[in-house]
């Protein structure tokens, strides 16, 4: 029960005030606070590290611009440390490292590179409904092809980010509707439409990486 | 329900999302129309591939040395840590013992909660259970109004042996029993009538042993009542009136 986690080492926290109050006050105190938090922060993200890692990653489709992504999302952690009271440390991790990604890196990078999203042009046009329609009878064996991890991964990179990232935080992270909502920014019902959407896109690009091999 | 309702809501059945009533109607549409069975089969078969085949990228070894280093080496890069000085601590004795005590407070009421939302959740699936018995006509698997051969066939699949007395004289015969699936360990179930209605009574051991009296809740339309003893927990649920249920539990309590 991270709740209780939390609340304890908030508690720790303040004793540390106190205790050091009756003895020294100033630096050593300071020194005290400086410790819990830092001891805070280390719980947090060593539990929490791999999920921002492999969100980032999947996000970013790149190992060196993730760890950049972790890297920063981690500092604005930290710094925001006081901030979070909440006892949903994996979602508040990773709703920074989403922000970070769409905000520094993002900016950083080159134009023209994502993946277009745009939630209207998604319709499916009539190869696509043919597509989903023989995916749907053959999910099963595109399944157990040889090759079925290299083209599970590579559909799922080729979803735009804004479905790619539900995807991600549903099936890999199992977070409920509510925390990914929380995390994207976005109303539970978009939750639930994007995934309708992101898995209909998944049948169909499974479908064509079928036909295409 | 109708096709474009069962669609609609899907995924939502998928992930678990739907409350128990919603998740009911949609197994029942399901169980009637091959087209949202072949639907959600896909679903469900595209669901299982990407947890199965999608690459999980765990951080590499060093990522987390180099964010502790770059938090620890510059302290000018995080300001935030200004916050935390303590200047005159006397003067804020008073507010740290405060905070001290609400923070205490807020861990008991943390572990408290942490027990009911526990509750909570064994409550959802003993009511999932009995639901899932009672529509699904899954109710019985050894029928028997004969405590002897209730009770042995119980023993022999499960790794405790719960009391099956019979209550025909309290007015609650017994049906049978089955296995049951409930907070994460196979149950007896054993099943009783009174009138036209069923009392399904989940038992299992109970590492908090102990004797706990029996509590009533009710939830979703149905009574339940809950109590342990003897290492053992019992969840009876039902739609009688609670205080039918209640009647039952103490004729089963006090004959076993």
């Amino acid at each position: 029960m991270p709740g209780a986690v939390y609340a304890r080492m908030a508690q720790s926290r303040v004793q540390g005030r106190v205790f050091a109050g009756l003895s020294a006050p100033g630096v050593e105190a300071f020194e005290l606070d400086e410790r819990s938090r830092a001891r805070r922060f280390e719980q947090l993200f060593t539990q929490h590290l791999d999920a921002a890692y492999n969100f980032a990653r999947w996000l970013a489709r790149d190992e060196r611009n993730a760890e950049d992504v972790v890297q920063e999302a981690c500092l604005r952690a930290f710094k925001s440390l006081d901030g979070f009271h909440g006892d949903n440390g994996r979602a508040w991790l990773l709703a920074i490292v989403r922000n970070t990604y769409y905000t520094w890196f993002r900016r950083n990078k080159a134009e023209g590179q994502s993946v277009p999203f745009d939630e209207d042009s998604m319709a499916a046009n009539g190869h696509d409904v043919a597509d989903l329609e023989s995916a749907i009878g053959s999910i099963d064996r595109i399944l157990q092809q040889r090759d079925a991890q290299r083209l599970v991964n590579a559909a799922l990179a080729r979803l735009p980010e804004e479905f790619r990232e539900v995807v991600v935080l549903r099936e890999l992270e199992d977070l409920s509707y509510k925390e990914i909502a929380t995390i994207a920014r976005v109303p539970l019902g978009t939750v639930m439409s994007r995934l309708a959407r992101a898995r209909k896109l998944l049948l169909q690009h499974l479908q064509q990486a079928q036909r295409e091999s | 329900m109708n096709c474009t309702e069962s669609r609609s809501r899907l995924h939502a059945y998928l992930d678990q999302e739907l409350d128990l009533p919603g998740a009911v109607a949609i197994d029942q549409h399901l169980a009637a129309c091959p087209e949202c069975k072949a639907l959600f089969a896909a679903q469900a078969a595209l669901r299982s591939g990407i947890r199965r085949h999608a690459e999980y990228h765990a951080a590499p070894a060093d990522l987390a040395d180099r964010i502790r280093s770059k938090i620890g080496a510059s302290p000018a890069d995080v300001p935030a840590r200004r916050g935390w000085r303590w200047p005159q601590v006397g003067q804020w004795l008073p507010v740290g013992a405060a905070a001290a005590a609400a923070a205490v407070i807020s861990w008991t009421a943390a572990i408290q909660y942490a027990s009911v939302a526990e509750d909570q959740s064994v409550a959802e699936q003993v009511i999932a259970g009995h639901a899932r018995s009672v529509l699904t006509s899954h109710l019985i698997e050894v029928a028997s109004s004969d405590q002897h051969t209730v009770k042995p066939w119980l023993s022999s699949k499960l790794d405790f042996s719960p009391p099956v007395p019979d209550l025909a004289g309290a007015g609650f015969p017994l049906a049978g029993g089955r296995l049951d699936y409930l907070d994460n360990r196979p149950v007896a179930a054993l099943v009783y009538r009174y009138r036209q209605h069923v009392i399904n009574l989940f038992v299992w051991p109970d590492a908090k042993s102990g004797r706990v009296p029996p509590e009533a809740l009710a939830k979703h339309g149905y009574n339940v009542q809950r109590w342990s003893d003897a290492g053992l927990t019992f969840w009876a649920i039902s739609d009688v009136n609670a205080a039918e249920l209640k009647t039952f539990s103490e004729a089963y309590a006090s004959a076993r």
